[in-house]
């Protein structure tokens, strides 16, 4: 939809030798999760060609999950009841793995609350984090998504205080993206909106990719994609380990 | 040093993990046991998630049973007959149990069973051995031990299938070593422990095998069993971090000769009451954090 306003935004635009209303980058597209990896902070900057705000919002990759709840039997915490976030027809997708936003100004001083919802700045409102009617009632989905939303928060996954982004003079900005040590893997998208009286005046989506690199994400892909072998490997090795420990007990 | 464990996927101190795995195999050494039933509650309580601390501890176990019993074996005090029909069980008994552990898990029970079967276990093992080293220390002060019937005969030996187990000097039916194995082989799979604690209880007690055969032979079917654990745990659940087992596994050898030294120099029964102090302490953590409220009574699952 975005996409839409910004061709939409294009075509209302009187100097035609402007070819979009906003440039953005990142220091980096790929953060790399290496054996050291205690998460990145990546730097996002960019251009506007006239004074307005600029609002960032960072998605990880969409998944589905599922929440538990407990209760208390007989002096023991017991997971009792669970629901799944997940994606149903017709406009609803997984819901993002990740979750982070930042704005020039406060949100609610740059538009309306409306406007805001709509283009998935407001994360209570995210169309992916709603249940099908037919597996909670309204009540008990906002508790549900509360929980979601306080638990992703806590493994500090969906940021929900809105970040700063900083304006040089009034057409260059700039944002630093924080991620944490257990950021999921996979493609993430980084939208940067700009809003001018309240309004969208233009959009752009560059991507980021998180992935594992080395010999962490070897192994990693080789246990879930050749889980024999690596079962098989996994007794070699602990065989051969017990064996020199006897050797070396042997000698002394 | 902070490293990211591909499985496990946190980051943790590589010399914890070494520490860890140096003191848990100290206390293997000085008691003689596996360690295993410390080892995989401590990797929960420092944030291995309890799927992966249960798969990696059996990869683990692997090497220092086979280390253990080698030296075994070289003193002749492995009886392999009683040791293939214990594992027979063994084998049926861990594969039940992977199966079970990934039914749990599926229904988001996992954490609950893992913890509650320590609880269970631990209480109940180290109960035992702290009342029986105090009986032991009052017996040494008081009057001389009075010793028991040798062997006695009750419904365990109405059993079919009997066999004759020459090193352990018993004519018993096949099926008590079978189950034993069996039921051992299960909480294998689901606690992460080479089942040490009970199946040598089982032996003595159950079987009625001699002690100087004990240590050797369930040595050499545990590294079958959790060699089977590792194997299916890798395969259905990718559950085992090879670099969190390697870790552990060096502290753990090298703690093991330490202990193994240090114990000849302690008595025995200071010792029991020092193993079961631990034991029921770390009973009692687990037991507490199921009781204790939670935070948030919300909480997330496996996200696929």
């Amino acid at each position: 939809m975005s996409r839409a306003i910004l061709v939409f935004a294009v075509l209302l635009c009187a100097t035609p030798a402007r070819a979009a209303p906003l440039v953005v980058d990142l220091s980096n597209h790929l953060v790399a999760i290496t054996a050291g990896f205690a998460g990145a902070e990546v730097l996002l900057f960019g251009a506007v060609d006239q004074p307005g705000d600029v609002v960032v919002v960072v998605r990880g990759p969409a998944r589905p999950v599922t929440m538990y709840r407990k209760t208390r039997i007989a002096g023991i915490w017991v997971n009792t009841a669970h629901m799944t976030f997940e994606k149903h027809p017709p406009k609803n997708g997984n819901p993002p793995s990740f979750y982070a936003i930042a704005s020039s100004r406060p949100l609610d001083e740059i538009a309306p609350h409306r406007v805001l919802s709509r283009n998935g700045m407001i994360l209570e409102e995210l169309d992916e984090l709603r249940l099908p009617d037919a597996k909670a009632s309204d009540n008990v989905e906002a508790e549900w998504r509360a929980a979601l939303i306080r638990n992703q928060e806590q493994a500090g996954l969906y940021q929900t205080e809105v970040k700063r982004v900083g304006f040089l003079g009034d057409r260059l900005f700039r944002t630093r993206l924080i991620l944490p040590a257990n950021v999921p893997t996979g493609i993430y998208r980084v939208e940067v909106v700009l809003f001018v009286d309240g309004a969208v005046i233009g959009a752009q989506t560059t991507p980021l990719f998180v992935s594992k690199i080395g010999v962490e994400a070897e192994i990693f892909d080789f246990a879930h994609q050749q889980s024999a072998w690596y079962g098989v490997i996994a007794i070699l090795v602990a065989l051969m380990a017990g064996w020199l420990a006897h050797v070396a007990f042997r000698k002394a | 040093m902070q490293i990211y464990l591909p499985i496990a996927e946190i980051s943790v101190d590589a010399f914890l993990l070494l520490g860890l795995g140096g003191a848990i195999g100290f206390l293997s050494g000085v008691f003689g046991v596996g360690g295993g039933f410390l080892m995989t509650p401590i990797l929960i309580f420092i944030g291995i998630p309890a799927p992966v601390a249960v798969g990696t501890e059996a990869n683990q176990i692997v090497a220092s049973s086979v280390s253990g019993v080698l030296a075994h074996w070289r003193r002749g005090n492995v009886d392999f007959k009683m040791g293939g029909v214990l594992l027979l069980g063994g084998l049926v008994g861990s594969t039940f149990g992977v199966w079970l552990f990934a039914v749990l898990r599926q229904l988001g029970q996992i954490d609950l069973i893992i913890k509650l079967s320590y609880v269970i276990f631990l209480g109940a093992i180290g109960g035992l051995m702290f009342v029986e080293s105090l009986r032991a220390m009052s017996r040494r002060r008081g009057s001389a031990p009075s010793r028991g019937k040798l062997h006695k005969h009750n419904w365990i030996h109405g059993l079919p299938l009997k066999m004759r187990f020459r090193r352990s000097k018993l004519y018993i039916s096949a099926l008590l070593p079978v189950g034993v194995g069996f039921l051992v082989g299960v909480l294998s799979a689901i606690m992460g422990v080479g089942g040490g604690f009970i199946m040598v209880p089982a032996m003595i007690y159950l079987l009625g095998m001699p002690t100087a055969v004990v240590i050797g032979t369930s040595l050499f079917q545990i590294i079958f069993v959790t060699a089977n654990v590792t194997f299916l745990q890798a395969y259905a659940n990718q559950t085992v971090d090879v670099v969190l087992a390697i870790l552990l596994l060096t502290g753990a050898v090298i703690g093991a000769q330490f202990g193994a030294r240090a114990g000849t120099k302690l008595r025995g029964e200071q010792l029991r009451i020092l193993l079961a102090a631990m034991v029921l302490i770390v009973c009692g953590k687990l037991l507490f954090d199921l009781t204790l409220t939670p935070d948030d009574i919300y909480s997330l699952g496996l996200s696929e």
